[in-house]
């Protein structure tokens, strides 16, 4: 029985194509982050390494990079407590208001940022605050929040009750159930979400232009930019950003890879 | 929903809530009340604000309260061209990120299942444009679209393009750059319902006398649809949205401007907060409709 | 906080327990004595309300109504980290994120005793595991983390200890090692072990006393031989065993003997062995109680005599032979016949005749669900 087994080889070479293409603004902004242009970014001029080891030449992109990281870390610390207390309530709680409460929860994932981001601005207008950094971190720490408790409470989800049981059986007080049992087994569910909302907000355009007012963060600096051109330090820190994603990431898979075959070996 | 891709990698067993009480007020309470006061309240804000009238003093940015429905009037006989659009590009970019994304999500949760390295790999390469920043993303394809790439080049040379042909500003630019970065945002929740897929069912299928394409029809389609749902909502919600790719610094030229474009210009330049305000009231209409009736089919304790 | 543990060893009373749900009452009006030092069986069909009720004795619920008294101190309103009392859980519940020595040690250092460390070891010792020690549970096997969950409730020398059918995961052969196991220690620790099972040949084999559970109520307690020798109830009757069941009306009742009219048959039983003697009742023997004949047996008063029926069914389980007898105007009979190497009337379709002494007779309180008192 011969079948011509072209088929077999259609569905992988069309997944290969696709993700060369996937790559390929990576690899564009790789590239010319090693252009040696003079302001902007257009026409290659020669390869460089300057952009790399001077990059805070262009003090507007360092010091966007900066304000992104405070964002970032700040929001990603208050929307992951608040996060993954919300995720512990919904899994192992009953009350009543259940169904708004998760209606609420997925709201921010269905709505478009121009809303939240106009929204927020309209609201802190009525309020009369000025646009700036705190404003920003508010707004983050906002449309995180529902990212934070979706990821937690996959990870709450698969945690045993039966284990929280059996330390108080053994005579642990609820406080120290929490942070003997139930936090280190969910540790791992926790930093993913706290990863997950880092990305989200270092990478966040949107909703920061509408909140920010003069503060500048790095993907602002780059729409900004974008109509005179983008200087390669930005690619630099583009570029750089991803190598340290990428690898954590897969600093990550290998050791939970690693640690499946140490405990399947005995 | 979507992000369980994102989480855990066990399969989530079923537990029930098993306890009562004051501890989960005192759990839910700040984040919920957080959510009430910055993404509730600022709906209502734009809702107000959408109704309101130029101050009377004349001052430029300076509202009073009113209930100006002539508002939404205005804004919808004035940007009629661009809310059509808007939602033309969202169809075409999420219709054609299917098509594309279910091949890849299909490879990796079905045929890749037995194998985790790859697996591995695959996810890790769908979620990698993630990494990048999104403007930077389409700066990139700006460039390599520009009037003196190569791209464009070699096309005139081929003679597929005239001497005044160009991409950049064109709808075609606008759509390709929304479905290249929405790709991953209707891969993910495919692949994660597809990975839970039961390949027994397939297995039956074929031990039932049905040819390979009409199992997939059949059987792994029909199951793999709430997955596709949800990618389809994930992605078409954001790019109804998206003003970035269609703006004339990036992929957009005069005629491509999306509703995002239109909020932005009056909420940031203009100042015309009402219009501004109406217009985003009615989008997130709009997707409330959309939602809705995606819940009433599949209730609210899937959503999250 | 100091934990005050009384001297091993407390009485356990539960005094008209009850537990409601949203929806359904699990455990009713339930009274339950355990002495000190015994191995105490609840046995009973899934739903039974056995679990509930030994997480309430946990502390893990709490019940609607009643008393919970350990040493004649009622521990219902204590939490379950203040009660002296461990529970080995169903799925072993071993902490993922500590080791096998930190697993065990987990309770004492809660307790804030000295040496926890000295203390595991010991008896990670008494369930020969100290080896494992230093291994994550999930590289242990079933009957070895079994053991471990044991040993982290034991080190505790709880005045209680708890077992939720604890065996249900392993496979036969280490289910029967275990159970030889588990009763060994506990004669051996002299604590009192509250073991809840379905299983009622385990339950039979290990506990000096049993209770056997039905729809949230106790329905007999006692000895296993004599829960299965003498059950009170249709309920009991057909859980712990099998049995043939004759329902008719009494025709005649005395200090000694009480006989029902089945199908125009007579079948006796003695009196002090009935739990009902009049209207209609239920009379039913074991089946390997029942022998069968070729021919007719000389009538007798201390025997009830059934047949002739046809031998319609033969299975053949290893120890013994189990027959199914249909006799006509009565019904089919199950005979066990054991099976020592002389062969009895072994055919299908053979003629026999059934009898059995009235003393192995047992008469129920009730009657089997289904059945309606005629007449």
């Amino acid at each position: 029985m011969t079948r011509f087994s072209l088929g077999k080889y259609l569905l992988p070479t069309y997944v290969f194509l696709t993700f060369l293409f996937l790559m390929v603004p990576i690899g564009y902004t790789f590239v010319f982050s090693f252009n040696d242009s003079i302001k902007s970014n257009i026409i290659w001029r020669g390869f460089t390494l300057d952009n790399w080891l001077n990059v805070c030449d262009q003090a507007d992109v360092c010091g966007a990079f900066g304000n992104s990281l405070l964002v970032a870390v700040t929001a990603t610390t208050v929307s992951t407590v608040l996060g993954t207390m919300i995720a512990i309530a919904l899994v192992r709680y009953r009350f009543k208001f259940r169904s708004a409460t998760n209606l609420l929860l997925f709201l921010p994932l269905a709505t478009p940022e121009v809303v939240m981001g106009a929204g927020l601005a309209a609201q802190f207008l009525d309020f009369g605050w000025t646009k700036g950094l705190t404003t920003v971190i508010i707004a983050h720490v906002m449309f995180t929040l529902s990212f934070v408790v979706v990821t937690v409470k996959a990870r709450v989800a698969t945690l045993d009750p039966a284990l929280e049981e059996a330390g108080r059986d053994l005579y642990a007080s609820p406080m120290q159930v929490f942070w003997k049992i139930t936090f280190p087994l969910l540790l791992p569910g926790i930093l993913s979400a706290a990863m997950l909302a880092f990305a989200l907000s270092f990478d966040d355009f949107i909703i920061t232009q509408f909140n920010s007012g003069s503060v500048d963060t790095f993907p602002k600096f780059v729409y900004t930019a974008a109509a005179r051109g983008i200087p390669p330090e930005a690619n630099v820190v583009g570029s750089f950003v991803f190598i340290v994603a990428i690898a954590i990431v897969i600093a990550v898979q290998v050791r939970s890879a690693m640690k499946k075959r140490k405990l399947l070996s005995k | 929903m979507a992000f369980v891709a994102f989480g855990s990698q066990a399969p989530t067993k079923e537990q029930g809530p098993s306890k009562t009480g004051r501890v989960a007020l005192f759990l839910l309470l700040p984040g919920l009340f957080y959510l009430a006061l910055f993404f509730i309240t600022p709906l209502v804000s734009l809702i107000i604000t959408s109704l309101k009238a130029p101050s009377a003093t004349g001052a430029i940015g300076r509202y009073d309260l009113g209930l100006e429905f002539g508002n939404y009037v205005y804004a919808v006989t004035q940007y009629a061209p661009q809310i059509f659009r808007s939602f033309s590009f969202a169809v075409l970019a999420t219709v054609i990120a299917l098509a594309i994304s279910y091949p890849i999500a299909y490879f990796i949760a079905v045929k890749s299942r037995n194998r985790p390295l790859l697996k591995g790999i695959l996810l890790t390469l769908v979620v990698a444009p993630f990494f990048i920043s999104f403007l930077l993303r389409t700066f990139a394809w700006k460039q390599i679209f520009s009037n003196d790439s190569l791209v464009v080049n070699v096309l005139k040379d081929i003679g597929i393009f005239g001497a005044d042909s160009y991409i950049i500003g064109t709808n075609f630019a606008v759509v390709f750059g929304l479905v290249y970065n929405f790709i991953p945002f209707m891969t993910l929740p495919i692949y994660a319902n597809l990975d839970r897929l039961d390949l027994s069912l397939v297995e039956a299928g074929s031990d039932l006398y049905a040819s390979p394409s009409k199992t997939f029809r059949k059987i792994t389609l029909p199951l793999s649809l709430p997955g596709v749902i949800s990618g389809t909502l994930l992605t078409f919600i954001p790019i109804s949205g998206d003003y970035v790719v269609a703006s004339r610094d990036f992929l957009g030229g005069p005629d491509t401007a999306m509703i995002g474009n239109v909020v932005e210009a009056n909420f940031l330049r203009i100042q015309d907060y009402p219009t501004a305000s109406a217009i985003s009231v009615m989008l997130m209409a709009t997707i409330v409709v959309l939602v809705s009736a995606y819940v009433r089919r599949s209730g609210t304790d899937d959503l999250l | 906080m100091a934990t005050e543990f009384i001297a091993r060893g407390q009485d356990l009373e539960l005094k008209g327990i009850r537990k409601e749900f949203p929806g359904f009452v699990a455990v009713d009006n339930l009274d339950l004595k355990i002495p000190a030092g015994e191995f105490f069986a609840l046995l009973g069909p899934s739903g039974c309300g056995k679990t509930t009720t030994l997480r309430m004795i946990a502390g893990l619920e709490s019940p609607s109504k009643g008393e919970i008294l350990l040493g004649g101190k009622d521990i219902a309103g204590m939490k379950p980290h203040e009660r002296p009392v461990n529970t080995v859980f169903q799925n072993y519940a071993l902490f993922p994120h500590m080791s096998v020595l930190e697993n065990v040690a987990f309770g004492i250092r809660q307790r804030k005793l000295t040496e926890p460390l000295a203390k595991a070891e010991k008896a990670l010792a008494m369930v020969e595991l100290e080896h494992l020690a230093q291994r994550r549970p999930q590289q242990l096997s079933g009957g070895q983390q079994q053991r471990v969950a044991l040993a982290r409730a034991l080190v505790n020398r709880p005045s209680l200890l708890l077992l939720d059918e604890p065996l249900g995961a392993l496979d036969l052969k280490l289910r029967r090692q275990m159970q030889i196991e588990l009763k060994a220690i506990q004669m051996e620790v002299g604590l009192t072990f509250l073991h809840v099972t379905h299983d009622q040949e385990e339950a039979m084999d290990m506990a000096d006393t049993v209770a056997v559970m039905n729809q949230g109520h106790i329905e007999q307690l006692g000895a296993p031989e004599v829960l299965y020798d003498r059950p009170k109830t249709a309920f009991v009757a057909k859980f712990l065993g099998q049995s043939n069941m004759f329902i008719g009306k009494v025709t005649e009742t005395n200090s000694e003997t009480t006989s029902i009219e089945y199908k125009g048959k007579k079948i006796t039983g003695l009196t002090k062995r009935s739990e009902k003697v009049t209207g209609v009742i239920a009379i039913g023997v074991r089946p390997e109680k029942t022998n069968f004949h070729e021919t007719e047996p000389v009538s007798d008063p201390g025997l009830n005599i059934l047949g002739p029926g046809e031998i319609t069914d033969i299975r053949f389980t290893g120890v013994s032979n189990q027959y199914q007898i249909d006799i006509p105007g009565i019904g089919v009979m199950t005979v066990f016949a054991q099976n020592v190497g002389r062969s009895p009337v072994v055919e299908l379709g053979a003629q026999v005749y059934v009898s059995w002494k009235i003393e192995h007779s047992f008469g129920l309180s009730d009657l089997p669900s289904g059945v309606e008192e005629d007449q």
